[in-house]
């Protein structure tokens, strides 16, 4: 059952993606990458990671890709225009292969060969709110903190970068 | 033959959603009769009283009458996403009832039913209860926002596109305050489970709305803006848009938008009992005998969903709608710190 559950997401992914590419209207392209979002949340929850299932939706399917969304029914970018990624195209496929590389020798290193190893910790709570709540506040409290520090910096900036040049006009 | 406990859970849950399903068309019918008769009753006239005795089989005439309208789609609209928009709006809308706690839980006795012996069961009048419940609810209806934006831009009018990017601009701004305003009920339970949430209000005086008012002020609000409904009802906001997003949806299309709409009404209406006014438990629950307590809780879930549905409308035919830019000043300037402000004093009120 589970295995079925798994190739289901695993294709829908893949499918997507590979569809994402090939599609030349920016809207499907939006679509299909939210597509590869909820799919992604759906393998995530055959890890038992609920939560991180449910932030991939609601962070990357339902907050990011609207603002993709926006910009392009904004912008009316009807069609991407033939020639524009001349350099691109070979650069991304160098970068992709180079990338891929490490990652499949990590894979394939494991003791048995392309099977993934057991997976650590898969006691009772595991992936709940509670457990990642607790480590974020305590283990990784740095790491957190130091992401707030920059999120808020990228606030103030879209604020400053916004009224700038405007005189504040009231309401 | 005994069935097997797996299957007989699947089958429970099948007929579970079925019943759900069941009742939330038929409230959305008749939610779209109460409207106009509400409506009537508000602006001293009779509204529609022909159709079945006191024009109760209005929303039939209704539903009949669209199935029959022509299906007309621009010659210039992107016609995939024209036809997939309504879905994708109605789809989460429906999604988020799995979640909501209708009642505790029922024990089915041992039956036989055609030769097969069922063995007794119990179970909660709930379909799923995840514990990721009210994030799951905060993720439907941000995926809601791409059937309106989508709708809004496939039929290449100028006033759907509008329409669609309102939307998006409120639902995403407006989604921050609803989500921060139940911020304070997480505190107080200590979890994100419906169950667990309804279960910290078994008494009265331990419903939320006594513990979290402004918190509540703040979800209604937000709710309203969510749902697009006046006096934030911009995205349709007919004197400007001509009719907002769904201008050119026509028949059975421009009635799933409908039911899109009235459906995400029953499910925040359902939320604001579950989260504020105790869910499924209601006041003098001892007092009813062991038989009946059941069909008490879940008649006092239906009676304070049915009221706010009521406030809704109330709301909708007694306030003017906002200006644009009231809307967002509104939603970033005042319900974001309050709800910010009210996660600040919940946690000063849980330390000392």
């Amino acid at each position: 059952m589970e295995l079925y559950f798994f190739l289901f997401f695993a294709f829908v992914a893949v499918a997507s993606s590979v569809a994402m590419i090939l599609q030349r209207n920016p809207i499907y392209c939006v679509l299909l990458l939210i597509m590869v979002m909820i799919s992604i949340a759906g393998l995530y929850l055959m890890l038992d990671a609920q939560f991180v299932a449910i932030i991939q939706i609601v962070v990357y399917a339902g907050a990011i890709m609207v603002l993709f969304l926006f910009v392009i029914m904004l912008l009316n970018l009807s069609r991407e225009e033939g020639g524009m990624f001349r350099i691109q195209k070979p650069t991304a496929v160098i970068l992709a292969v180079l990338l891929f590389l490490p990652v499949a020798a990590m894979v394939m290193s494991y003791p048995g060969g392309g099977t993934a190893p057991p997976v650590e910790g898969s006691q009772a709570g595991f992936g709940e709110v509670e457990q990642i709540g607790t480590l974020l506040f305590t283990k990784y409290l740095l790491p957190v903190e130091i992401a707030a520090v920059l999120l808020l910096i990228a606030i103030v900036g879209a604020v400053v970068l916004t009224r700038k040049g405007t005189v504040a006009t009231g309401e | 033959m005994i069935v097997d406990p797996m299957i007989l859970e699947g089958a429970i849950a099948l007929v579970k959603i079925g019943i759900l399903l069941g009742v939330v068309f038929t409230t959305v019918a008749y939610l779209t009769f109460m409207e106009r008769r509400v409506s009537a009753m508000i602006q001293d006239r009779l509204g529609p009283n022909r159709v079945g005795p006191l024009g109760l089989l209005q929303p039939l005439a209704d539903g009949i009458k669209f199935m029959w309208k022509e299906e007309f789609i621009p010659a210039s609209a992107d016609r995939t996403l024209f036809a997939i928009a309504p879905a994708l709006i109605l789809v989460p809308a429906l999604l988020i009832f799995a979640v909501i706690p209708v009642g505790g839980e029922v024990t089915i006795p041992a039956f036989t039913l055609f030769g097969l012996q069922i063995q007794e069961i119990t179970t909660s009048l709930q379909i799923i209860d995840l514990n990721v419940g009210i994030l799951y609810i905060l993720g439907m209806t941000s995926i809601a926002v791409y059937g309106i934006a989508l709708g809004g831009w496939s039929a290449n009018n100028k006033f759907t596109l509008l329409g669609g990017i309102r939307s998006s601009a409120q639902m995403i701004s407006y989604e921050l305050s609803l989500g921060l305003s139940i911020v304070g009920i997480l505190m107080l339970t200590g979890s994100l489970q419906m169950s667990r949430i309804v279960d910290a209000q078994g008494t009265f005086l331990d419903w939320f709305i006594f513990r979290q008012p402004l918190a509540f002020l703040i979800f209604v609000i937000a709710a309203f803006a969510e749902n697009n409904r006046l006096p934030f009802d911009l995205v349709e906001c007919e004197q400007e848009l001509v009719g907002g997003f769904h201008t050119e949806y026509s028949s059975m299309r421009f009635s799933m938008f409908m039911i899109a709409e009235y459906a995400s009404m029953i499910a925040a209406s359902a939320l604001m009992a579950t989260l504020f006014f105790g869910g499924w438990h209601m006041p003098f629950e001892d007092l009813v005998g062991p038989g009946l307590v059941t069909l008490y809780q879940v008649a006092g879930f239906l009676v304070k969903t049915g009221f706010f549905l009521f406030l809704y409308i109330w709301v909708r035919w007694s306030l003017p709608r906002f200006r644009y830019d009231q809307l967002m000043a509104i939603g970033w300037k005042v319900l974001l710190p309050l709800a910010l402000l009210n996660v600040v004093f919940t946690g000063i009120w849980m330390l000392v």
